[in-house]
């Protein structure tokens, strides 16, 4: 038997941090022109073993070889002068230069000298990665943005290619273009290191999949043979029960009703809004698909009532017009929310959880009197919260950041729900949670519409939509489409739709 | 190279002993200081902290001291909480001292007890009037409180030296730029006998434990907690910014307008050029040091006290510059800064950088190929 050196071979990787062991003993190989995925729920570690790999952090004891040699990457110079290349999950573009001059600064000057931007082309079209190396970035998408950074490792000739969630900001054309792009480099010898929880994904793409959870390698496997069910079973190392709808309930009278609402952003770079209409009757799901950066944002705001207009009647929620009326006044006609940031927006990291609790049922919940706190009624609350939604704590008086985010995410949603909400609307509701408590928060959305709430869900992850959905639309560029039902939707459909490309015949049924 | 590196989960008790670290490392560095100066350093500290408090005068005076500073550390610990910067406290308790002040003089000799409440409340008013620029410029305009605060300070100074220049001068007062002597009922009354120490200071004590509750157990408490821990989660719930930032450079504004007032119809008794050594400037660091907590400002006022009894008593008995005071404050808030980061940060020593090298027991390629 013939064994290749593997291009990277980590063993017994261990760092800890302060009151946490990050990565425990880690040891995975990568072998050339493997495409090998890491995968894990958040938390597992991966990030870490990454930042390790790519020589932003160094490790507690553990080796790592390079073309079976034991190196020492010291830092990110290093890792690209032995032929690491990595994309990173939040691109590192300025918006006021060119690509070619973003690509200029991130590589080393001796490959920036000479002909660059003609190197940028070949590279472009050698991989299928159409650029123009003249354009600005803002006025680039998403996807051609992450094109830059692939470009700009590809520039450096690379031997080992990491990527961080690389398709999060993607539509599934653009997802497609891109695993072309990485077949091929595969095929040239180019190892991948691919990390994410799109098991699907991980599914077509994959060559061989490494499993961590809690900082440790639990499992590996060849993903053509999983499911990805299975895969997710060892990712989580628990069954996965899938939400389930009991018995649809037939929607009743439109609820959360907005009518033709044109906003401009508040926000630098933010999207305005066009023309929006939406109806989320009672005891249906309305999900909005839409790649992030499309209004999603804004509309969250003057739905939640951060966000004031000039036009009360723009927004109403039953009969009653809101648009004027701030997140209080609403919270009183029955609204819920969920806002995409847990810490910070939706959680005071530093407070605790029963405080927490307070903070948005103070008033629907009774726990004000005359001004003061009812701090037992508050405890009380934010138990049966914690107990009803399964939050995994020692307590409701630690604090919220000290609640991995699934769990938190698991006790906003509870604290939200245990109010008894007509509306609740829930913008990335599973963002960067683990599996287990992805698929609880589907399931209470599930159970919420059941019970004859509007539920309008808004998210990126299709799969959630797909999962949750009674009707769907899609926003881009701060414009809705007409919302139809989901089973009659398709994926493609759906992914021109949030590229922009349909949206003209669109409107006019808008 | 030095690095500060962060610690994981921050000690919580560290954060009620970072502020005694820092008073024990004044104490080392005040040693040091006297030494160089060729001053005896343990005469020093027990003339700088000891003396002044070996009497019941003494004692007396401290609370005398340090009601003001614990007053509108208090207050601005309100504002400090919720990120609204009120530094022009000397301002307004200059203003709320000319208001209160004004109210006497107006009613000179009319010898009714509702007089001093009315003196109170004008006193508050005007440090809120003062506090309502800023405000109003901030929500309005969305102007910098820090600099308008602060140079609303000055104004204030120049109105105080206009009024006692000019129409509020003592007619009997030999052309001295100080307003008459206020009246019986016009003076704070006394609570010990043979001593300054005044009713203001059970004020003060009312004044913490009011603001305690408030604080920790009312709705108004927690939102301006909310909105300087999390200004997002506090528009999630629906708190105004807004409706905060008044109500935070009302409360601060009308203490220090409180304690301006009491200072002049208590231990002065008159309206002169110098209302206060400073107080409003020292109580930003008294609210610190008191971790913004109003019992903590309790405590870190009385010690702030202390030390400009201890100048003053270093200046008499030692002939130490006056400027030990400053020094000693100075020193109180560095230290406190330092241990805060210090309890937030590790020091990292080392070398940041280093080029791919092969770690130092490599072993040779070909041996590592046992599977050939």
């Amino acid at each position: 038997m013939t064994e290749q050196t593997p291009q990277l071979e980590l063993e017994g990787i261990t760092k800890a941090y302060p009151g946490v062991i990050a990565n425990n003993n880690v040891s995975m190989k990568i072998m050339p022109g493997e495409i090998h995925a890491l995968l894990g729920e958040n938390g597992a570690g991966k990030s870490t073993l990454v930042k390790f790999i790519y020589g932003v952090q160094k490790a507690d004891s553990g080796i790592l070889r390079w073309e079976g040699q034991e190196m020492m990457v010291a830092n990110p110079n290093a890792a690209r002068k032995l032929g690491i290349g990595m994309v990173f999950q939040h691109f590192s573009l300025f918006d006021a230069m060119t690509v070619e001059e973003n690509i200029a600064i991130g590589i080393s000057p001796e490959l920036a000298a000479g002909d660059l931007s003609q190197r940028i082309r070949d590279v472009s079209q050698q991989y299928g990665l159409p650029l123009d190396p003249s354009r600005y970035v803002h006025t680039l998408s998403v996807g051609e943005r992450q094109r830059i950074e692939v470009v700009r490792c590809l520039l450096q000739d690379p031997k080992l290619l990491i990527m961080d969630e690389p398709t999060s900001v993607l539509t599934p054309q653009e997802v497609d273009e891109l695993f072309k792009t990485l077949r091929r480099l595969s095929e040239e010898g180019v190892s991948i290191l691919y990390i994410s929880h799109k098991l699907q994904e991980i599914k077509d793409l994959c060559h061989f999949a490494t499993i961590m959870r809690m900082g440790e390698v639990v499992d590996d496997c060849i993903p053509a043979e999983e499911s990805p069910r299975s895969m997710a079973e060892m990712m989580m190392g628990a069954n996965l029960v899938s939400p389930e709808r009991q018995g649809k309930a037939e929607p009743g009278a439109p609820h959360l009703v907005v009518q033709d609402l044109s906003l401009a952003s508040s926000h630098q770079h933010g999207v305005d809004l066009k023309n929006v209409s939406l109806e989320v009757r009672t005891g249906e799901i309305l999900g909005i698909a839409g790649i992030a950066g499309n209004g999603q944002m804004e509309l969250m705001e003057v739905l939640s009532g951060e966000m004031l207009i000039e036009d009360d009647e723009a927004v109403a929620i039953g009969n009653a017009p809101v648009g004027k009326s701030g997140p209080g006044v609403r919270r009183g006609a029955g609204m819920g929310f969920v806002p995409e940031e847990r810490l910070g927006h939706g959680a005071v990291p530093e407070m605790s959880l029963w405080e927490n609790a307070f903070l948005s049922g103070s008033k629907s919940m009774n726990l004000m009197s005359k001004g003061f706190i009812n701090i037992n009624g508050s405890v009380e609350y934010a138990q049966n919260v914690v107990s009803e939604f399964n939050v995994k704590t020692p307590g409701v008086e630690h604090a919220a950041n000290s609640l991995s985010g699934g769990n938190l995410q698991k006790f906003i949603f509870g604290r939200e729900i245990l109010q008894n909400p007509g509306v609740i609307v829930a913008l990335q509701p599973t963002w960067g949670v683990d599996a287990g408590s992805a698929a609880f928060i589907r399931q209470s959305l599930l159970d919420l519409a059941a019970k004859g709430a509007a539920v309008l869900v808004i998210s990126q992850d299709l799969e959630e939509l797909f999962e949750v959905s009674d009707r769907m639309s899609v926003i881009c560029e701060g414009e809705l489409s007409a919302p139809r039902p989901a089973e009659d939707c398709t994926v493609e459909e759906i992914g021109l739709l949030m590229a922009g490309i349909a949206h003209e015949q669109e409107t006019a049924h808008a | 190279m030095l690095r500060l590196e962060l610690r994981g989960e921050m000690s919580r008790s560290m954060i009620y002993w970072s502020p005694i670290f820092a008073v024990i490392l004044t104490f080392i560095a005040g040693i040091i200081m006297f030494t160089i100066l060729g001053v005896d350093p343990l005469k020093a500290i027990v003339t700088f902290f000891i003396e002044p408090l070996n009497s019941v005068d003494g004692i007396a005076e401290l609370f005398v001291k340090a009601t003001p500073l614990v007053l509108i550390a208090v207050g601005l610990s309100f504002g400090f909480q919720a990120n609204v910067w009120n530094i022009g406290a000397e301002g307004q308790l200059t203003i709320g001292a000319l208001a209160g002040g004004g109210v006497a003089l107006l009613f000179f000799n009319v010898d009714s007890p509702l007089l001093m409440p009315g003196m109170m409340i004008a006193g508050v008013l005007g440090g809120m009037a003062w506090a309502a620029i800023p405000a109003f410029l901030k929500t309005k305009y969305g102007t910098n409180e820090i600099l308008t605060s602060l140079m609303l300070t000055y104004v204030g100074l120049l109105v105080l030296s206009y009024l006692i220049h000019g129409p509020w001068k003592d007619p009997e007062g030999q052309n001295f730029p100080e307003s008459r002597l206020f009246h019986d009922a016009a003076i704070v009354p006394i609570i010990l006998e043979e001593t300054r120490l005044h009713f203001g200071w059970i004020l003060t004590l009312f004044g913490v434990a009011v603001a305690w509750v408030v604080m920790t157990r009312h709705m108004i408490g927690f939102q301006i907690r909310v909105i300087g821990m999390a200004p997002m989660a506090a528009s999630f719930a629906g708190f105004k910014e807004k409706h905060i930032i008044w109500l935070t450079l009302m409360i601060s504004g009308g203490a220090a307008g409180l304690a301006g007032m009491i200072e002049v119809s208590g231990p002065i008794g008159q309206i002169v050029p110098v209302i206060s050594p400073g107080y409003g400037f020292t109580a930003i660091i008294v609210a610190f040091l008191g971790r913004l907590h109003p019992v903590g400002c309790l405590f870190a006022g009385l010690l702030m006290a202390l030390t400009y009894l201890g100048g003053d008593n270093a200046q008499i008995e030692m002939n130490l510059p006056n400027a030990v005071t400053g020094v000693f404050q100075g020193m109180l808030l560095f230290f406190l800064l330092a241990s805060d980061v210090l309890v937030r940060y590790r020091i990292r020593f080392g070398k940041a950088t280093a080029l791919v090298a092969p770690a130092a027991a490599t072993p040779p390629m070909a041996i590592d190929e046992e599977g050939a």
